[in-house]
């Protein structure tokens, strides 16, 4: 029962997940590729993705703090940003890296800035989020082998 | 009229500047003043009042100058006639003086006495008109008197006819006219006016006048001219005393002014309409009347004076002249002036109307102006509305069906399955319905664009076939399709939407064709005229030809042989069509080169069908949305009526036009042409590679006969089967198949030896079979050495027991069930072939397990410079079995990729700083194409590697444009996945190397 119950867990919160719109196909496709010969493969490319992520918004807030900005570099990276948030199927969070790079093609410092904003937000919203449902993930492959 | 004709024509013009200038509203200058319009009529009424007024008084002080020039005239000739008459008058009586003082002063005796006197006068009297009478007095002295009044006999009296009192002088009257005869005697000394006269006139010795008076006898008024008449000859600057001395007596006649004067104006013309006054002004305070009436009316505003002279310089006279009447009103003049007015008032009218109706035009057209815009924007927001909320629907729909579809794979009692299935029945329906609405919609709002992407038109009209197989299968329609030859195998367009157009045609020509066939033909419509040509004589041939199939019953000469609506699909023209084509494939090469230069190719697409066909009163509104023939028609078959709007809006925008031929109970043919691009030459063979269908090589050469009774049907079947690269052979029955293999069999190295003989279902029920299969076993069992050629079945629908009976006639176990399509057809024969050719066929692939095998092996190398993607690219590939290394930079796969190296194919993103994806790909197809030349230079000495340097190199890229596309075929790379890897793209890019490695290797 309680692993019944756990699984359901799982897959409601996926459901809402995907439903309110913070995840989209890619994130299946991960899952798709885990498999026994790969058994955490989400987590593991998950966990790059903070990484990565972390390192790369260091960059982005240096870049923006730094006068004059060099929106070049505030484009690449931000371009990567986007690149490995689309590839785990962070739409949100892409989504507003779209936001960002339009400001940054405008050269619109202030909309970059504030668009930055919701970047970190959305980001940090998806991070947590994922944390839980990772948790839960985990509890629920634990229950069931128990 | 003809004013606001050009007023309104003027208008317009101005309209249609503005339009043409766009600008949004042209006011015009009527329109800009249009409040000030009754003003300015009421100004042009007063300004036009005024001027008929200044008229009017200008031509009335015309006619007042001329008549007063008139008057002057008229008064003037009258004076100067009555002055004439009157010096003559008195010239005359000076005369008379003259003949006075000769004949009775210095004759002595007198020669003349009262007789004679009288007599003369009388007798010259016609001389003096103007004098009533002439009389002689004689200057006595006082002294003298008694002797006088002794020597006549008579006493000297005064005026009054007394005897005359005493006076210095006298002057009786001695000779005198008849007519004043009763003035003899009388004293003119005793009258005071005579006196005066009389010593004024011996003073000055000239004719002296009176003031005018009332004469002696006549009452009438007139002056008395009195002359002088001296006894001795004056000397010649006589003092007055020498002349008074000298004076012997006066010389007086009277003039009878009055009736003078009347006489005298009664002889002139004209006389009735002045009238005229002669006044002594003598004494200028007192003007003494001589004619004329002193209070008389007529016109006093209006007279003319002009001056007499008399002849007496003392006396001064004047004639003043008048009119009888006032100015007569001008009528001249005012009927002028009013009929001036009264024009200008109309025409003013006139163009106050012409204003107000443009005002009122205008007006109209601003309003229609915004009532239109205001239509249009409803329109359109109508759509938008409709395409928002078909957009906001379909999001949830695809929410239930998704769970329908998840519920349905849970533990279900047959009911709730049933009851899901309906339900997502009913929801797939329904997300079709919201799909040709949204469609619709958005073609409306304009928001539909069409892509324009290489594809393979053979391949996608294979599969809108495949998708009605099973319908028209059921049903027992024939389902075929023809490509011409000429066709281009890649063309440039919106494949979906051409999808959509063909299966929306051909969906509805399933859906109403009970019988028959549904044909689907493409034909190049680029140079129309030998096929126009074609269409003309079939027309004309199959015009009697027609007749005698009817009248004969028998079957027409369509795919299936029910008759067809259009006749142009019949086998005549069909024929014709094809073997010009064939003609001129065959005729020049210049043609594809003239083919080639043009950057567009025009398609002439067509579907038959020979279902219930359209009404005739329906086939005018079949295109308007949500029209079906009739509503019975949407019982019995259901849809909505929309699918052919929706078409015709697809055939539009790919720059088509679309129209249909439709007998009711015959059947229905749509056609439309639409436009393509073509393909470059350069991408062309790169296209071929990556999009066209993979149909296999392995049959390419082999030989088929193909016996179909129906030359249409058979030419479809050879269609396909060319597509495979078979040449094929038409037999019209089994017959003579049977006899064309048997003679080649016999001469053993012919041409043709088929590999495989295709029968049609009909031929073959048709009885024949058995003759061409026993003489094949004949052979068989001479022992002859032929290998029997593959015999395949052809069939719409097939029992079981035609099949047993199929296998027992010889045919192989696989049928090839119709609608043909090539891939099928390959499938087929491959299965057929199998037994004889060891070879494996490429089969059908499809699904992840392909892919596996596809990649099972492979060495790859992933270059991504994001760690994210990096990782997942690099799982997706491990788990269809590829070896994965990475590279984080163009530069580190550089390094990887020294030759030699032992990669099989290689994944570049685009995006990466330092080195992109296109700089290191082309650098390692610099590195390659140096290892080549070295290569080629060691080639006798038979170096490890076949083939040439040649890595696939493949771009991820998340943004698949088409720029982005050419670019990575600039630069040397041989395809692109987009970035989340999708299965079937990863599988389409990567198939294209390593599936043709295995076939060229064996």
């Amino acid at each position: 029962m309680d692993r019944n119950r756990l699984q359901h867990q799982v897959a409601c919160m996926r459901r809402s997940l995907f439903d309110q719109g913070y995840l989209d196909e890619p994130f299946i496709q991960l899952e798709e590729l885990q498999d026994d010969a790969n058994p955490n493969f989400v987590q593991e490319i998950v966990t790059l993705f903070y990484t990565n992520s972390a390192r790369l918004i260091q960059n982005i807030e240096h870049a923006l703090n730094s006068r004059p900005i060099d929106f070049n570099k505030l484009d690449d990276h931000m371009h990567q940003f986007k690149g490995s948030s689309s590839s785990i199927g962070a739409k949100k969070v892409t989504n507003e890296c779209t936001v960002f790079r339009d400001y940054c093609s405008a050269e619109n410092a202030e909309g970059c800035s504030r668009s930055f904003q919701q970047v970190k937000q959305e980001y940090a919203i998806l991070r947590r989020k994922l944390e839980v449902y990772l948790q839960m993930v985990r509890q629920a492959a634990v229950s069931q082998t128990a | 009229m003809g004013l606001k004709l050009k007023q309104s024509y003027h208008h317009s013009v101005t309209v249609k500047v503005n339009e043409q200038m766009g600008t949004k509203r042209g006011y015009t200058f009527i329109q800009a003043n249009r409040a000030w319009l009754p003003k300015f009529l009421l100004l042009w009424v007063m300004v036009m009042a005024f001027l008929s007024t200044w008229i009017y008084k200008k031509m009335d002080a015309d006619n007042k100058v001329r008549r007063k020039e008139v008057l002057s005239s008229m008064c003037d000739q009258r004076a100067r006639m009555l002055q004439d008459q009157f010096s003559v008058s008195v010239n005359h009586v000076h005369a008379l003086a003259i003949l006075v003082s000769t004949f009775h002063y210095y004759k002595d005796p007198s020669a003349i006495d009262q007789e004679t006197f009288a007599e003369y006068t009388a007798r010259t009297a016609f001389e003096r008109p103007l004098l009533s009478g002439v009389a002689y007095a004689e200057r006595v002295k006082h002294s003298e008197r008694e002797k006088f009044e002794r020597q006549h006999g008579w006493t000297i009296k005064t005026m009054k006819r007394e005897p005359s009192p005493i006076r210095d002088e006298y002057a009786p009257v001695i000779f005198s006219q008849e007519t004043v005869s009763y003035i003899e005697s009388l004293d003119m000394m005793s009258g005071e006016e005579d006196q005066e006269n009389i010593l004024r006139a011996r003073a000055t010795g000239k004719a002296v006048l009176t003031s005018p008076f009332r004469l002696l006898g006549s009452h009438h008024l007139g002056v008395v001219l009195t002359f002088p008449v001296y006894k001795s000859k004056l000397p010649p600057k006589p003092t007055v005393e020498e002349r008074i001395e000298a004076t012997a007596g006066y010389l007086g006649g009277a003039f009878d002014v009055e009736s003078l004067v009347e006489n005298l104006l009664g002889q002139l013309a004209g006389n009735q309409a002045i009238l005229v006054n002669v006044y002594d002004v003598t004494n200028s305070s007192d003007h003494l009347i001589m004619y004329g009436h002193q209070n008389q009316d007529g016109d006093l505003a209006l007279l003319h004076e002009s001056k007499l002279d008399f002849g007496d310089p003392f006396r001064k006279h004047q004639m003043i002249c008048r009119y009888h009447q006032k100015a007569p009103t001008s009528w001249t003049a005012l009927t002028t002036a009013f009929l001036f007015f009264v024009i200008c008032l109309l025409v003013g009218y006139i163009l106050y109307g012409a204003a107000i109706h443009i005002v009122k035009v205008e007006d109209d057209f601003h309003g229609m102006q915004e009532l239109m815009v205001r239509a249009e924007a409803a329109d359109v927001a109508k759509s938008q509305f409709l395409a928002t909320v078909s957009h906001e629907i379909r999001t949830p729909m695809n929410g239930i069906l998704g769970m329908l579809a998840l519920l349905l794979d849970t533990d279900l009692s047959s009911t709730q399955r049933d009851y899901a299935q309906t339900a997502q029945v009913c929801g797939k329906a329904l997300i079709t319905l919201i799909n040709e609405v949204l469609d619709r919609a958005k073609i409306e709002a304009g928001k539909l664009e069409l892509e324009t992407v290489p594809f393979d038109l053979r391949s996608i009209l294979d599969d809108v076939l495949s998708l009605f197989s099973e319908k028209s299968r059921n049903k027992g329609l024939e389902l075929a399709v023809f490509v011409s030859d000429k066709v281009p195998e890649m063309v440039m367009g919106d494949p979906g939407r051409f999808r959509q157009i063909i299966t929306n045609l051909v969906g509805n020509s399933v859906k109403f064709t009970e019988r028959g066939h549904i044909f689907v033909k493409v034909h190049v419509a680029e140079n129309p005229k030998p096929i126009d040509d074609a269409k003309a004589e079939s027309c004309l041939d199959g015009g009697s030809d027609e007749a005698a199939l009817i009248s004969g019953g028998r079957q027409f000469n369509t795919l299936s042989g029910y008759e067809a609506a259009d006749e142009r699909n019949s086998w005549d023209s069909f024929q014709l069509l094809v073997t010009a084509e064939a003609l001129q494939n065959d005729a020049s090469e210049k043609m594809t080169v003239a083919d080639e230069a043009s950057r567009s190719v025009t398609l002439m697409v067509s579907v038959e069908d020979t279902g219930i066909g359209i009404p005739l009163i329906a086939q005018d509104r079949v295109f308007t949305p949500f029209m079906q023939a009739d509503s019975s028609t949407s019982r019995n078959y259901g849809g909505t009526g929309i699918g052919l709007s929706i078409t015709k809006c697809l055939v539009e925008l790919m720059g088509g036009h679309i129209s249909f031929i439709s007998r009711p109970q015959v059947g229905s043919t749509f056609s439309f042409t639409t436009v393509f691009g073509r393909l470059k030459k350069a991408s062309r063979s790169d296209m071929k590679k990556s999009n066209a269908e993979d149909l296999p090589s392995g049959f390419r050469g082999l030989k088929a006969i193909v016996v179909d009774g129906k030359p249409v049907r058979a030419a479809v079947t050879r269609y396909h089967l060319k597509r495979l690269g078979m040449l094929v052979e038409i037999a019209n029955n089994v017959k003579i198949a049977a006899s064309a293999c048997g003679k080649n069999g016999s001469s053993c190295g012919s041409k043709i030896q088929p590999d495989i003989v295709l029968v049609e279902k009909d031929s073959w029920l048709s009885g024949e079979y058995s003759c061409l299969s026993l003489r094949m076993l004949d052979r068989k069992q001479n022992g002859d050495l032929f290998k029997l050629p593959n015999m395949i079945l052809l069939a719409t629908n097939i029992t079981n027991a035609e099949l047993e009976k199929a296998k027992a006639a010889g045919f192989a176990d696989t049928t090839i069930m119709k609608p043909l399509r090539a891939s099928m057809v390959a499938a087929c024969l491959q299965q057929v072939l199998e037994t004889g050719k060891s070879q494996p066929g490429k089969g059908m692939p499809n699904g992840s397990s392909v892919l596996g095998s596809l990649l099972c092996g492979k060495r790859i190398l992933v270059v991504d410079d994001n760690m994210v993607n990096r990782r997942v690219a690099a799982g997706a590939l491990k788990k269809f079995g590829a070896a994965v290394e990475c590279a984080a930079s163009g530069k580190a796969a550089l390094k990887l990729l020294q030759l030699p190296h032992s990669f099989d194919a290689c994944f570049m993103d685009i995006q990466m700083p330092e080195m992109d994806g296109f700089e290191a790909t082309r650098r390692i197809r610099m590195l390659e194409s140096q290892a080549n030349e070295e290569m080629n230079g060691d080639t006798e000495k038979g170096s490890g590697r076949k083939d040439e340097w040649h890595l696939p190199i493949l771009a991820m890229t998340a943004d698949v444009i088409h720029a982005t596309y050419d670019e990575c075929l600039k630069c040397g790379m041989d395809g692109y996945v987009s970035k989340p890897f999708e299965e079937e793209n990863l599988y389409q890019a990567v198939a294209k190397f390593f599936k043709t490695k295995p076939i060229s290797d064996s």
